[in-house]
């Protein structure tokens, strides 16, 4: 009952999506307020009805119910209920289920919190969204329908894929997803302008705080997902230039892109076109992105399913989206008024520079992603792109980027001066020559390119700093001035700081765990020890455990640095029995932001075991990077001229608009 | 400046860029891509030892042996070649006999293909898609190999599960 309850309740929502796909255009064109106002039911109810299929899913799972296909193939009596639950998204049917939820929650807050829109806009935008869902639904509906049932019902389920039984499972998937689905709003944004044919820089500040929101979200599931291979895999790597993760990347970079020039069209009016088109093409490499994951085109953990139906279906929708909506802004784009002027070097300027070595940063990801598959279509070679590509590519045209982020906040918008950003930034400049100084001096003889990272990364973060300084005349006004100054500082300039500065925080991780990164690997035995890096572990022994489905053997060591005894660690190692899989546990032993990696691999015959062991200087800070930026998105997010919901919004936004 | 130049600086500076990427590109496409080989077509096309290479096929049954110090010696076989394979380190989890693996490395000078990374599958039942595809074009290909629960969670490699 429960299963067929979740497949109506779904048939449902699609239902819904048609109504809401057609009715409010229908009443924007011809000025009918009702029909335009049932564009925001349609969409809460949507939400109401995928919601409840998602819930019942989940039930499902949870009860594991094996007369569900979904359910037998994916979870297993025994599995502990965490994973019964993130089981629900750890296979392509409920994955796309969750895709279609936070679509239909996006879409639900629109129509919630966007009072402050203009009704005819707001229709047009819950449409658009209507039109992605539809095509969603369908795909879920016709090739993979979560609900199918068994004639025959098994005994017991085949358990989830033994990777994906971590709880990075029940954070990364859904922070990827809001991420990904939120850039639908941008776009429908987007194509109700161009539908409408009308767009200013009320549009932009309507847009921004979407965009920063999915952005947030996209980078954080971004790191989340990053640090999960990092410790799941037991290869200490955590950035492969996989297709999948470039697949993520995409978005976050185009959706930077975003985010910047969108605040150009919301202060200045300019950029208009190239804004549309960005808003068009970051959610169009978000479906590329579940494209190649979710069709099989590509094989990974994130591949679950290879049915060709499904690639065939995705790839149309892929090519409806994004053939037709840049087929719409070619044909509308050129009406769209031009913007203010501005000179090349300015606060514009600089935004557009960021736009220009983001965009390009991504072309070349996209290049690299897409060559080996478009060579083996046409000549059949199979060839693969790794890292050293995307160190030759992306590497050398983020630089630039980085070496003028600290510039941008320092301009003036219009027409800037650069000489007197540099002489702001002259700290800035002394700090990162200082850093530069003491870690060529420290690693006398070691490589380059490390020191120069790291002056680079302290020459964005103390830039940002600076900026902060600048606003609040610190030390040139009395302190408790400067403090007072600092509350009154709006909150997106907090935001900026933050963000610029957590870039350059992941820059010093990146180089030092890059260059740093001492490895031993060998056969270890009982009573045996190791040294890296100072740290000496002792193997103390082996024993067996048995878990709720799976057994495992933990390796016990002893830690200890500098006669000075740490906390022991205990890498193991799964078997699961009814995949017939095992899995590496890597125990990790966190020292400020370093830390010291251990994995196990094969038992010899004679006792031994074999070991990784790493000591990864300062890597947390490839993770606390991207955390800051978040919450740099958040300050701004919070700040009041953006804020999305308010309780009163309409009247309050209103007033905000009348006041600038 | 007159709107006309602003906007020609602008354009100017973009190709610029572009131009900069597009050689970065085209640099980095002949040094660091990686191509794939199954035993049989690196004996048809001759791979000269040093040069980087994706070796795939089956770890052939009986040809895995353990040294000191992680050293693996195994064959790789694809039906109709077999070609030895060293590697030093530690095998993936799923790393078995008679199943799917991709190796990544070059010959050496007497023919063994010293490996330096080890990619096997990461799902009871699934196989590298190059593997697969390769066995099928030479007719080796068992029904079995495919048979897979239709969503075993596919995973080529250790290190590109991802």
């Amino acid at each position: 009952m429960i299963a067929e309850a979740g497949h109506y309740a779904l048939v449902l929502a699609l239902g819904l999506a048609l109504i809401q796909s057609v009715v409010p255009i229908a009443g924007a064109r011809r000025g009918d307020v009702a029909l335009m106002e049932m564009a925001c039911s349609t969409a809460l109810a949507q939400l109401l009805f995928v919601g409840a299929s998602f819930v019942l899913l989940t039930a499902l799972h949870v009860t594991s119910d094996f007369s569900v296909i979904n359910v037998f193939e994916n979870s297993h009596s025994a599995k502990p209920l965490i994973y019964k639950v993130t089981g629900v998204w750890g296979n392509h049917e409920g994955s796309m289920l969750l895709w279609v939820a936070i679509l239909a929650l996006f879409g639900a807050l629109v129509a919630a919190f966007g009072n402050n829109l203009p009704m005819s806009l707001r229709a047009h935008v819950l449409a658009v969204q209507a039109w992605i869902a539809s095509a969603f639904y369908l795909f879920i509906l016709l090739t993979s329908n979560p609900f199918a049932r068994i004639a025959q019902p098994p005994i017991e389920g085949r358990d989830l894929n033994p990777i994906l039984q971590d709880i990075g499972l029940a954070v990364h998937p859904p922070m990827l997803y809001l991420g990904y689905v939120g850039f639908s709003i941008s776009f429908s944004f987007a194509v109700a302008a161009l539908l409408e044919g009308r767009i200013d820089a009320a549009w932009a500040r309507w847009v921004r705080p979407w965009t920063l929101m999915a952005w947030i979200f996209l980078t954080l599931g971004i790191a989340m997902g990053s640090y999960w291979a990092y410790y799941e895999l037991g290869w200490g790597g955590w950035w492969f230039w996989d297709p999948v993760e470039n697949a993520s990347l995409m978005p976050w970079l185009a959706g930077t892109a975003l985010l910047h020039s969108a605040l150009v069209m919301e202060k200045r009016n300019a950029l208009k076109v190239w804004t549309i088109l960005l808003s068009i093409l970051t959610f169009s490499l978000s479906l590329l992105g579940t494209f190649l994951v979710r069709s099989g085109v590509l094989t990974s953990v994130h591949a679950f399913a290879t049915d060709p139906a499904r690639g065939v279906f995705i790839l149309l929708i892929l090519c409806v989206f994004i053939g037709g909506s840049l087929s719409l802004f070619a044909l509308r784009a050129p009406q769209l008024k031009q913007g203010g002027l501005f000179a090349p070097i300015s606060r514009e300027g600089a935004l557009v520079l960021n736009n220009l070595f983001l965009t390009t940063a991504c072309a070349t990801v996209f290049v690299g992603t897409l060559y080996p598959l478009g060579l083996e279509v046409l000549t059949g070679d199979k060839i693969s792109v790794g890292a050293p590509f995307f160190n030759l590519t992306f590497g050398p045209l983020f630089v630039p980027l980085l070496l003028a982020v600290p510039f941008g906040p320092m301009l003036a918008w219009k027409r800037g001066d650069l000489l007197a950003a540099a002489q702001r930034l002259t700290a800035a400049g002394i700090a990162a020559l200082v850093a530069l100084a003491v870690t060529w001096a420290w690693t006398r003889g070691g490589p380059v390119l490390a020191p120069l990272a790291i002056a680079l990364a302290v020459f964005v973060i103390a830039g940002a700093l600076s900026d902060l300084a600048e606003r609040t005349a610190l030390f040139r006004i009395p302190l408790s001035l400067s403090l007072r100054r600092a509350r009154g500082l709006p909150r997106s300039a907090w935001g900026t700081a933050f963000a610029h500065a957590g870039l350059g925080v992941a820059l010093i991780g990146i180089a030092c765990e890059a260059t740093w990164n001492s490895e031993y690997i060998a056969t270890m035995k009982p009573d045996q020890t190791a040294s890296v890096a100072g740290y000496e572990l002792k193997l103390e022994g082996l024993t067996q455990r048995q878990g709720p489905n799976y057994r495992e053997t933990v390796a016990q060591f002893s830690v200890s640095r500098d006669g000075e005894k740490l906390p022991a660690m205990l890498p193991s190692k799964r078997s699961f029995t009814t995949r017939g899989m095992s899995t590496t546990e890597a125990a990790l032993l966190t020292r400020g932001a370093s830390q010291l990696y251990l994995s196990l691999g094969d038992a010899s015959a004679d006792g031994g075991i074999a070991v990784r062991i790493y000591h990864k200087p300062l890597v947390l800070l490839i993770w606390w990077g991207p955390v800051l930026m978040a919450f740099g998105g958040l300050l701004s997010l919070s700040d009041r001229r953006l804020r999305v919901g308010a309780p009163k919004p309409a009247r309050a936004a209103r007033r905000l608009q009348a006041a600038e | 400046m007159t709107r006309k130049q602003r906007r020609l600086t602008m354009i100017g500076g973009a190709l610029a860029v572009l131009a900069v990427a597009a050689a970065l590109v085209l640099n980095a496409m002949r040094d660091s891509i990686v191509f794939f080989s199954t035993p049989s077509m690196a004996a048809e096309k001759q791979i000269p030892a040093g040069r980087r290479f994706r070796l795939g096929g089956l770890v052939q049954p009986g040809s895995l042996q353990r040294g000191d110090n992680l050293m693996v010696s195994f064959s790789v076989a694809d039906g109709s070649n077999t070609l030895p394979v060293t590697y030093k380190g530690i095998l993936p989890d799923l790393f078995r006999e008679g199943q799917g693996v991709v190796a990544e490395g070059a010959l050496d000078a007497s023919g063994t293909f010293r490996a330096d990374t080890v990619l096997a599958k990461h799902d009871e039942t699934y196989m590298p898609k190059e593997v697969a595809d390769a066995l099928k074009k030479q007719g080796h290909w068992k029904d079995d190999y495919g048979n897979k629960p239709m969503q075993g969670a596919a995973k080529s490699s250790q290190e590109t599960a991802k």
